[in-house]
């Protein structure tokens, strides 16, 4: 079993598909409409702009099942590798597990072939799995990614979006998706900037948030009782950063300061 | 028919056991070191490409010397094991220990059950919290496992190797102290100058977030180590 060389090649899912398959998710099978589906919790919106030094990644930290809140603190933006993140809006269980395999696919390439993939190659690898996905989709587990990486060869930032059957389209800008994502989408629309810089770029990407949150009920605002703030990431040529959360936070205070002047 | 030569068993794992170390005598050494900063991995090796030191997981590194299409399998062996365990519980659940049984299984009943066995040596190391976690496996070509403490050597010069960092190594050395020591150790055992360029050179680096694996390439190491060109 160790030493088993009936699999000789770099991808992690092919390697579980032969040799624990049930550690991936196969309910092609089950023929369920999404209506017989129990409801389940749902992460809701997500988005990516690019800016002057690369991109910035970020989304809400609310799953909502139905008209319940199912948690308040998800985590839907992930670090993928060094140059890359995913943040990813739908069914909140298959979204993670999705997330995770992808992150395992990507170092696990890495390992064995002593280089990153492209990120044109993960981003072509992450549709693959996203098809995968396609018969539970159909059936109401609906899992939809935005992928950005720093693609260090051309010197740019990239955001990809996908379709549940694994399209894969490139974005020249911007981009949201889940619940909110049409609310995000028409904020961004108005106060992008190509040339803005990384304070600027978070502004607007929390911006952005607050507005979908305003307009959508399963999209979280910031939350100054509980200190729950919107995940915010950067990834540049310098690789991924966190921003913390007390920038965050004063972002989030300062848009409620000004729209409260507003008034 | 014509019946197989009767050959015993002590005779057959004796000439198994020449084969193997003929082959591993040929290659080039390794030495690992434990230190300050973490644990030190030192191979010759003219090539930048084919490596014979490669990261496993977050704590975790391997080393082959020997045969490199032998090695290079069990390295990606030990990826996959890795990865699957890491993915099917979780990330602090894969360990040193457990690999390197794997392996140790594994090669004992290739040499024990095959024509030919292995010709490979490797190190299994895992970077603990604090030096006194380090753990560094060498495993032979027979599946034979053996603990050290704070530095190992495989390949060729394997025994020179040991016998001079038995009377040299020291803990908590940092990390240019180990590369020092070990390019003297490896021009020690050969006669021979180090060239910078001839080294592969990795660390876990035990204060490193995340996956401790770090290699250093030619301009690091000459900065690092006076001597070195």
């Amino acid at each position: 079993m160790f030493l088993d060389l009936s699999y000789g090649g770099s991808s992690f899912c092919e390697l579980l598909a032969g040799r624990l398959p049930s550690l991936l998710s196969r309910w092609d099978n089950l023929r369920l409409s999404p209506e017989d589906m129990p409801p389940l919790p749902k992460g809701t919106t997500v988005l990516a702009l690019k800016y002057r030094e690369g991109v910035v990644i970020a989304g809400d930290r609310q799953a909502t099942e139905g008209t319940q809140i199912a948690t308040r603190r998800i985590e839907k933006v992930f670090k993928a590798d060094q140059h890359s993140a995913v943040a990813i809006a739908g069914v909140a269980g298959p979204c993670l597990e999705l997330a995770r395999l992808f992150q395992t696919e990507l170092e696990h390439y890495e390992k064995l072939e002593g280089v990153e993939l492209s990120t044109e190659g993960k981003a072509n690898k992450l549709a693959q799995m996203v098809k995968m996905n396609f018969p539970m989709a159909l059936q109401g587990l609906v899992v939809i990614p935005i992928f950005v990486g720093y693609d260090l060869k051309r010197d740019e930032g990239k955001i990809y979006k996908y379709d549940v059957t694994g399209g894969r389209f490139e974005e020249a800008d911007y981009h949201a998706t889940g619940s909110g994502g049409g609310h995000a989408r028409a904020t961004m629309k108005k106060v992008y900037r190509a040339d803005a810089d990384e304070a600027g770029a978070i502004q607007t990407a929390i911006d952005s948030l607050f507005d979908a949150a305003d307009e959508d009920i399963g999209t979280a605002g910031p939350d100054f009782v509980r200190g729950i703030f919107p995940t915010v990431k950067t990834v540049t040529s310098r690789g991924i950063v966190d921003v913390e959360d007390e920038r965050v936070r004063a972002v989030c205070q300062s848009i409620v300061e000004g729209r409260s002047r507003s008034h | 028919m014509a019946l197989p030569f009767y050959v015993s068993p002590e005779q057959m794992m004796q000439d198994k056991a020449e084969y193997a170390r003929k082959g591993i005598a040929k290659g080039k050494s390794i030495i690992a070191l434990a230190g300050k900063e973490g644990i030190l991995l030192v191979a010759e090796n003219p090539s930048s490409s084919l490596n014979k030191i490669s990261e496993i997981y977050d704590r975790i590194a391997f080393a082959g010397a020997g045969k490199y299409s032998e090695f290079e399998n069990l390295r990606k062996a030990g990826i996959r094991y890795a990865d699957m365990k890491g993915y099917a519980y979780g990330r602090e659940d894969v360990t040193a220990k457990s690999l390197a049984n794997a392996y140790s299984q594994s090669i004992g009943s290739i040499f024990s059950q095959e024509i030919k066995p292995l010709e490979v040596e490797i190190l299994v190391v895992e970077v603990g919290e604090t030096a006194a976690q380090d753990e560094v496996y060498r495993i032979s070509f027979d599946g034979a496992i053996a603990d050290e403490r704070g530095y190992a050597a495989i390949g060729g010069q394997a025994d020179e190797l040991r016998l001079y960092l038995k009377d040299k190594y020291e803990e908590a050395v940092a990390l240019d102290g180990s590369l020092e020591l070990a390019v003297k150790a490896l021009e020690a055992s050969t006669n021979q100058k180090v060239r910078a360029a001839n080294l592969e050179v990795a660390i876990l680096d035990r204060d490193h977030p995340g996956r401790k694996f770090r290699r250093f390439t030619t301009p690091d190491l000459v900065s690092l180590a006076g001597d070195l060109e």
